[in-house]
């Protein structure tokens, strides 16, 4: 075997005298792809932007050496780093959105490392960028580098910034957790492209990357090797099969076998509903005639029984959290009506009663902005006791406990400021201040997508046994279908805001589904290394038509000549409901 | 109190060196007229702009009165009434703020359209007018000096209610059914204390400023009180000589105004890199 | 994609609503200055006839200058003969206040420009170079100046600048005298002390407003891309970073010049300097109130104005305000 690609040896970066990641050792042979996983926090983007010989918030290499090709990093000034950076190592950075300037044209972002560094002409640059743009598979490759970075969707600027990255076909890529920000349909495209241009770069030869991730499954897709840090320390580190299949360390081993939710008991399903929801229309701006200027939700309707979990899953912009919000009456519906119990809710806050208020409890998508920082634990969850129930002095001292224990926070957190708390019990103090209220419905915002997926799913089960034990009924909203799918006994699908599908869980977990949850399911990377290869790429052709099916432009099942043509019509069976031509129930289908 | 104190004892250089400025001053403008060692209006120099002496740590002036007895004086208005405008403005600047942002449509327009009208009219010329109209006694000033600066505090602290308000917690309280003053007072303001304690400081040093620029261009404050403004005016006679006592008097403001500038700063979170 | 679209499209609204805006502030601006000016003590007609004038005579002039009308009425006129350029007479100099005014404005343009010509490309030198070397002396150095030189009062700057360059050196003289038969060379050399002493006030806060828009800007994400595709530091802050904080750039520049005009009048009092805020000084003094308000007019427009095309270039210089 030759002498390795990379070679990292004893890496320490410290801020200070306080190390971030210490003794890190990994080598990678050229043309191989290493993927470091960890969760938050753990030093996966420090290690690899070590290899660029930058350092984050004041940090440094304070030992360990770094060999990339035959180059030294470590030690290197800045000037001598310069003119590796974007030149023989190239990176590509986590959101697209924010690492590409807003005010400056894309083509003169993506061409700019091979003018630094003096490679090419202009126009020799240019041409290679839409090459580039051509193979990533981008619209409009000749005139898309004209348009402003907001003028694109996050796909494509993902993409783009590829390209960005390989104009100066560079011996090394690094790619800090390219897709955690896009929606799963969006993903699989841009691995896709990824992969096949990481393969064709340095004229066929392939680069060798350095792949960040949190998701073993998307790792196992994109890796040779497989890397795993653990709170800044390398654990484990060996070839992507072996990793994936027998992993030799504890924290490995539960990473592979990440905890499933086990599958809750259904409620009663003929309960009488504490919640319905009937034809919601809303949206944000001014409303007239009963359409807000930018609409957003369209004729939402589900019943949610009493100690019932009904899921609500749908991409990034559906309009998730704005139901959670009309629901809890911080936006007001346009259309249609919540009724409570079976009486209808006022939509504006103003002329909700106190009871009201009570009974519908919103717990928050992110806890770090959802708690006041000024704020102790103490304080944050009295108040709504003294609210609601009146409750002061030591009868309310008593409740902060019986809640802190409820949600299995330490007792000794009581007095600290929330800012001191860790991002789970954050979110423990966010749905303590929600039990606070005794509440009959809660309203649960991606109460994990700020987790890491072992806290999460603590977060999870808490709320599973809350909900038996103290039979709250709990809408559930999350983009994490495997959660959804074994939470809730019923499942909304959001598409753009339309009501795609109700589904009970044992339809929704069977094999049929409306053509939108068909590719949601499929676009979920499983931990087999083939599945991107067998997965078809997402199609999108034209825009959508008002009053057709929203979904069409995007859909693998439309029928020519009806889909286009004629709006969706409501259809049920089978424990379904949706809208869509075809039928839900296997024997309509011949 | 016991707080900010031994968080002082830990402090850089220069934040004690500025503090030490700032809290010298406040203990001239409230001690003065017991160190003073001569009446304030007394003649006691033969000579006129007489230079630095024993008798006379900053000379005479330009009737031959003691121009640090004068100084020691001469503080405590500058000191207070600069204080006390820029507390004023700042109170009602915030309250205006909180009421527009958690009120918001019209009430947030016509208040937000009446403090941009006040901040187009530049705040020395609002003072000049507002004094040749109402008068310039003490508590007068005061209130003339706040007015011309609620407006600035009115925009800063829109704008952190603004940034605070579109915040999750603020929708919960709004979602328990809170009411507005409850929300202004227990979830917004305790979140805004600290840049606004910054700009409190930056309103007095511009109070300072300004009250001092009208004294000096005889609009200020009126014989017999004179603050270090109208020191500088009455003796600008003496600039030709460069006598300590115009010098003494500008240079004092600038050490007060400075000193808070360069506190506030220092004691303001670093920022990140 | 939709963006390319609407972009140019929705920006004249844009353009016109703020026009609008600023039309209206304005007109607030007029009322608030008319109604201020109203409560000054004293009577024109009176003032003007003296104290020997009997009630009858006082009261005749006074129906004559429409003094008795209510106050609508009078704004109403005060507002149209604004708008057509005529501002009344002028009560102590018994002149039109329009001609005055017409002999001071050039004097503190003159007086603004000159010092904009020189504050505002120092402080961007000083703001950007604070921003680059962040962090490091030059970084603090320039800080504690700028913090210092905010809060020095005017007539401190202007008295130390006779004390040094009139009294010491005998350099320039402490008496601004400007003519029309002086040449360019004269006039510089005599305006020299009020044109140092307004760099001095201005340079310090556009620097700092500089520096931090600057510094906002650095943590951004795609400052480290840049940077980690090789581009120095200051290439990063000069081709990246200024166009997307021009807007606040510029805006600091507007709102330190606005001040060069209504904010100079301590400077222009110590020097003798014949512009118009010290005209307007006069103006309270003697209680001549249509001379005050035109002049008060003159400055909030001209803050206004600024304040306008500030506004109108951040929206140029932002693709995403732009296509908002
Ligand atoms: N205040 C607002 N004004 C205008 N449009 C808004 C506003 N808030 C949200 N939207 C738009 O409404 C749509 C739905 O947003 P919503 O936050 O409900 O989505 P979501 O499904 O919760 O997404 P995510 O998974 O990212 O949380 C989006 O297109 C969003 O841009
Ligand atoms: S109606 Fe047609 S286009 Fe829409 S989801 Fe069904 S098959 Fe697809
Ligand atoms: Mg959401």
């Amino acid at each position: 075997m030759s002498a390795p690609h990379i070679e990292v040896s004893g890496l320490t970066v410290a801020v200070g005298d306080v190390p971030i990641v210490s003794d890190i050792s990994f080598a990678v042979q050229r043309g191989e792809v290493l993927a470091l996983i960890g969760e938050s926090g753990s030093g996966k983007s420090t290690t690899a932007l070590a290899l660029m010989g930058w350092c984050r918030h004041g940090g440094r290499i304070a030992s360990g050496t770094i060999r990339v090709g035959g180059m030294v990093i470590e030690g290197k000034s800045e000037e001598e780093l310069s003119a590796i950076r974007g030149r023989h190592i190239a990176y590509i950075a986590q959101s697209a959105a924010a690492a590409f300037n807003p005010s400056r044209r894309i083509m003169a972002q993506v061409i700019e490392p091979a003018i630094i560094h003096r490679i090419m002409t202009r126009q020799e640059a240019e041409a290679k960028a839409v090459d580039l743009f051509r193979a990533l598979a981008l619209p409009s490759p000749e005139t898309i580098g004209d348009r402003y970075p907001h003028q694109v969707s996050g796909g494509q600027l993902q993409r783009l910034m590829a390209a960005m990255a390989l104009i100066t076909d560079p011996e090394l890529v690094i790619l800090d957790e390219p897709t955690t920000a896009l929606d799963v349909t969006t993903q699989v495209e841009v691995l896709k492209c990824f992969k096949a241009a990481l393969a064709h770069c340095n004229h066929g030869r392939g680069a060798t990357a350095i792949y960040v991730s949190h998701d073993l499954a998307v790792v196992a897709q994109m890796a040779d090797r497989i890397a795993v840090l653990l709170k800044g320390r390398l654990v484990e580190e060996g070839p992507a099969e072996q990793v994936l299949t027998a992993p030799r360390d504890a924290y490995t081993q539960v990473l592979v076998n990440a905890p499933h939710p086990v599958p809750a008991a259904p409620a009663g399903d003929d309960a009488a509903p504490v919640l319905s929801v009937r034809g919601l229309t809303a949206g944000y701006g001014r409303v007239i005639d009963g359409m807000p200027q930018i609409p957003v939700l369209r004729d939402v309707a589900f019943d949610l029984p009493a100690g019932g979990a009904l899921g609500i899953i749908g991409e990034s912009g559906s309009g998730k959290s704005t139901l959670a919000r009309v629901i809890a009456g911080l936006l007001p519906a346009a259309q249609g009506e919540v009724l409570l119990n079976g009486s209808a809710l006022p939509p504006r806050l103003e002329d909700r009663s106190l009871d009201q208020f009570r009974t519908v409890q919103l717990v928050f998508q992110n806890a770090d902005t959802a708690l006041n920082p000024a704020h102790s634990v103490r304080r944050i969850l009295a108040r709504p006791l003294q609210h609601y129930h009146g409750l002061t002095g030591a009868a309310a001292d008593r409740r902060v406990a019986e809640l802190l224990d409820l949600t299995r926070l330490p007792a000794e957190v009581i007095d600290r400021p929330v800012t001191k708390l860790s991002g789970g019990q954050k979110q423990r103090v966010n749905l303590a201040r929600a039990l606070a209220a005794e509440p009959k419905v809660l309203l649960c915002d991606e109460v994990t997508s700020a987790l890491d997926t072992v806290v999460g799913a603590a977060i999870l089960s808490l709320i599973e046994d809350l909900r038996r034990d103290l039979g709250l009924a709990t809408v559930f909203i999350s983009h994490d279908i495997h959660a959804v799918s074994a939470l809730c006994e019923k499942v909304l699908v959001l598409y753009g805001g339309t009501p795609v599908e109700l589904a009970t869980r044992a339809a929704f977990n069977g094999s049929r589904h409306h053509p939108y949850t068909s590719l949601l399911k499929s676009s979920l990377p499983t931990m087999d290394p083939r599945w991107l290869d067998t997965t078809r790429a997402p199609i999108l052709r034209g825009f959508r038509v008002e009053g057709l099916c929203p979904f069409q432009p995007r859909c693998a099942e439309a029928v020519p000549g009806l889909c286009d043509a004629v709006p969706a019509p409501l259809r049920e069976g089978d424990g379904m409901r949706w809208l869509c031509h075809h039928s839900p129930s296997i024997k309509e289908q011949a | 109190m016991k707080r900010s104190i031994s968080l002082l004892a830990g402090a850089p250089l220069a934040t004690r060196i500025a503090a030490g400025f700032v809290g010298f001053w406040l203990v001239l403008a409230v001690a003065g007229p017991w160190v003073a060692p001569h009446p304030v209006g007394a003649f006691v120099d033969q000579d006129v702009f007489s230079g630095l002496s024993a008798r006379f740590w900053l000379g005479s002036d330009y009737l031959g009165r003691d121009v640090f007895s004068r100084l020691l004086y001469g503080a405590r208005y500058t000191v207070f009434l600069g204080l006390g405008a820029a507390l004023l403005a700042a109170c009602c600047g915030t309250t205006l703020a909180l009421w527009a942002t958690l009120s918001g449509g019209m009430v947030d327009e016509i208040i937000s359209r009446a403090m941009d009208t006040l901040i187009s009219i530049p705040s020395k010329i609002l003072a000049l007018v507002l004094v040749a109209a109402c008068g310039s006694s003490l508590p007068l000033l005061l209130l003339i000096c706040a007015l011309t600066y609620v407006p600035g505090n009115f925009r800063i602290a829109r704008a952190l209610a603004m940034n605070l308000a579109a915040l999750d917690f603020v929708a919960a309280a709004r979602a328990r059914g809170e009411r507005k003053f409850a929300i202004a007072l227990h979830e917004v303001l305790p979140n805004m204390i600290h840049p606004l304690l910054a700009d409190l400081g930056l309103r007095f040093v511009f109070v300072v400023l300004l009250l001092s620029g009208l004294s000096f261009l005889g609009l200020g404050v009126q014989p017999p009180y004179a603050d270090l403004g109208s020191l500088v005016r009455e003796n600008i006679s003496g600039l030709t000589e460069g006598a300590p006592a115009i010098l003494a008097p500008a240079l004092a403001i600038a050490v007060l105004t400075v000193g808070t500038n360069l506190l506030i700063d220092a004691l303001k979170p670093e920022d990140k890199r | 994609m939709s963006g390319a679209k609407t972009g140019k499209a929705s920006l004249w609204p844009m353009v016109a609503r703020r026009v609008g805006s600023a039309a209206l502030t304005l007109l607030l601006v007029s009322m608030v200055i008319f109604a201020i000016a109203g409560l000054l003590p004293g009577d024109a007609a009176q003032e003007a006839l003296g104290q020997s004038a009997t009630p009858e005579q006082v009261a005749a002039l006074r129906h004559e200058m429409g003094l008795d009308q209510p106050a609508p009425v009078r704004y109403a006129r005060w507002l149209s003969g604004m708008v057509q350029g005529d501002a009344g007479q002028s009560l102590v100099a018994g002149m039109p206040v329009g001609a005055i005014i017409a002999e001071r404005l050039p004097n503190t343009l003159m007086l603004a420009g000159m010092t904009a010509v020189l504050a505002v490309p120092l402080a961007l030198i000083m703001g950007i170079t604070a921003a680059i070397r962040r962090g490091t002396w030059i970084d603090r150095a320039i800080n504690l100046a700028s913090l210092s030189m905010v809060a020095l009062p005017e007539f401190l700057v202007a008295t130390v600048g006779v004390l040094i360059f009139s009294v010491k050196l005998m350099w320039l003289p402490s008496i601004a005298m400007v003519s029309a038969e002086a040449s360019w060379s004269d006039t510089l050399r005599s305006c020299a002390l009020p044109i140092l002493s307004l760099t001095v006030v201005v340079v310090a806060q556009m620097a700092r407003m500089t520096r931090a828009a600057i510094a906002d800007q650095l943590d951004r994400p795609y400052v480290e891309m840049a940077r980690l595709k090789g581009a120095s530091l200051s290439r990063v802050v000069l081709g990246h970073v200024l166009p997307n904080c021009l807007g606040p750039i510029v805006n600091a520049m507007a709102l330190s010049l606005s001040y060069l005009m209504g904010g100079a009048i301590i400077v222009e009092t110590i020097f003798n300097f014949p512009g118009l805020a010290s005209l307007m000084v006069n103006a309270v003094t003697s209680r001549d109130m249509p001379l005050l308000q035109a002049c008060a007019m003159i400055f909030c427009s001209a803050y206004l104005l600024l304040m306008l095309v500030a506004d109108m270039v951040a929206l140029l210089a932002n693709p995403r305000l732009r296509a908002q």
